[in-house]
């Protein structure tokens, strides 16, 4: 069969489309819940290779998807993070930045090459008080046409996650205390369609952006900790 | 044909074709060689910064490592600052402590901090203090052009070392070169003073308060024979700085405490001459 010389742009991007959104699909779900001291993410994850990472003192990094497509963006993100620290100052890397660089990046892979980045990512940035400006909590989704969204509150991605979705949305509440809100993500998680429904503590991997910490916020929960807080 | 056009566009941080690992250094090389320290092909006619104007230490006491440095900064004989930080947390466990021009030096101590900490948040893990004073190393060795054009850094680098649970410190040469000592070393101008003094009253089982009495009374000592070594400023007080590196963190010691330790060495000095 002969190739067509022509495909309409159209075509290309919706086939490109679908071919990201499977791959997304196909992984776990993972979510984003702002807390009163803070930000949590929280995935299904029982395995030691991370979905969630830190980028700077006040940014957390989140990835579904294509493992080493969106490992490859967090340690880019990594990368310009110190750097734009280096050359300015630390309080000089923002979230909003990154997210427009991810934006860019994961948008030029979708247009420019030959297979699309089948990743969905989050990038959160916990409110820096001293900075009028940026007081606030902020979250970012990026998605893998390179399509952003501003969001607020909590995030939902990857996996077959209606259900999932829907059960943040119904029980999300501002100001939640960090158990109620590792609670909801656990509870949420168990109702994903392609995910465990009696997930183990374990096999949770979750990260949080503490607002009581000086310096760097991120902190990575260690098992003990998470099946503590659950406990509460 | 994407990284045709990326590579043509030379756009920093792309996805593909850009550098991949945990060393910030070489990120630098790759993608923004601007910011790397580096003065080559700069004339210096003169040294505008006085090479190791300075007395930093480090020792080992039961708890891990402390480091401890003077405050002032000269050109030739005169002061340029009184209030320098020569003593540098380069991550939750280790502290590097600098002598040689300053410029450089905490250029150094920054590129240092960044690297550690890129290290851990591109591998998920820290270092071991081995690999942090082997990175140190390297940054050191790439600074010998320099150095030969008179901007020596010379630095001690020491922390706690969570393998063995025990503090550790190393000098460096301008060469890169690393020495593990046991038990203490300065660097700086009055260094010589400094290990001297070290040299008659250290044990090794010093703990918290004997460690920072022993090192204020050494700096005071190479403050009271360098010139260029800053000694206790009471009028303005300014005071040395001094890091202690425990198994659970690096600690600033309280300036009330160090003031404590220097009264009781101008005591016990003014005791031994008022006969």
């Amino acid at each position: 069969m002969s190739m067509p010389f022509y495909v309409s742009p159209e075509q290309m991007t919706q086939d490109k489309a679908e071919f990201a959104r499977k791959g997304i699909a196909r992984g776990r779900s993972l979510i984003t819940l702002e807390y009163d001291e803070g930000i949590l993410l929280v995935a299904e994850n029982p395995l030691n290779l991370s979905k969630i990472g830190e980028i700077y003192d006040r940014i957390g990094f989140a990835g579904v998807g294509k493992y080493s497509e969106f490992d490859r963006l967090r340690q880019l993100g990594i990368q310009y993070a110190d750097v734009q620290g280096f050359r300015f100052s630390r309080e000089d890397v923002r979230a909003k930045a990154l997210a427009n660089l991810y934006s860019q990046m994961i948008g030029d892979e979708f247009n420019r090459a030959i297979k699309p980045l089948e990743v969905e990512i989050v990038v959160a940035e916990i409110g820096d008080p001293e900075s009028p400006a940026h007081s606030a909590n902020a979250l970012y989704n990026v998605n893998f046409d390179g399509s952003i969204l501003e969001l607020e509150g909590f995030s939902v991605i990857g996996g077959a996650n209606d259900n999932v979705k829907r059960h943040v949305e119904v029980n999300y509440q501002e100001n939640m205390p960090l158990e109620t809100a590792l609670e909801l993500g656990h509870d949420a998680l168990q109702r994903a369609e392609n995910g465990t429904s009696d997930l183990p503590s374990e096999s949770l991997e979750v990260c949080l952006l503490d607002r009581s910490r000086t310096g760097r916020k991120f902190v990575r929960l260690t098992s003990p900790d998470v099946k503590e807080i659950l406990t509460k | 044909m994407a990284t045709r056009f990326l590579r043509r566009t030379k756009l920093r941080f792309r996805f593909n074709g850009g550098y991949l690992g945990s060393s910030f250094s070489e990120l630098l090389n790759d993608q923004c060689p601007e910011l790397r320290p580096d003065f080559k092909g700069s004339e210096l006619s003169a040294p505008f910064l006085s090479s190791e104007g300075t007395t930093v230490l480090a020792l080992r006491y039961e708890g891990g490592v402390l480091v401890a440095g003077d405050r002032l900064a000269t050109i030739g004989h005169q002061v340029a600052s009184r209030e320098i930080d020569k003593v540098y947390a380069t991550d939750l466990h280790s502290v590097m402590a600098i002598a040689g021009a300053a410029g450089p030096a905490i250029e150094m101590a920054r590129l240092l901090r960044i690297q550690l900490e890129h290290y851990e948040k591109i591998e998920g893990a820290p270092l071991e203090l081995e690999g942090k004073a082997n990175t140190l190393a390297q940054l050191i060795k790439q600074n010998l052009p320099m150095a030969m054009q008179g901007l020596v850094v010379v630095p001690v680098f020491a922390g706690f070392d969570l393998r063995r649970s025990i503090g550790r410190l190393w000098r460096y040469e301008p060469t890169g070169g690393r020495y593990e000592e046991r038990d203490f070393d300065s660097v700086g101008s009055g260094s010589i003073f400094a290990r001297e003094s070290l040299k008659k009253s250290y044990r090794r089982d010093l703990n918290r308060s004997l460690a920072i009495n022993l090192a204020i009374e050494a700096l005071t000592d190479a403050a009271d024979e360098d010139r260029a070594t800053g000694g206790v400023d009471l009028v303005r007080g300014i005071f040395p700085l001094i890091k202690l590196c425990e198994q659970q963190g690096t600690e600033d010691v309280e300036e009330e405490e160090i003031r404590e330790a220097y009264d009781r060495v101008v005591a016990s000095q003014r005791l031994r001459l008022s006969r």
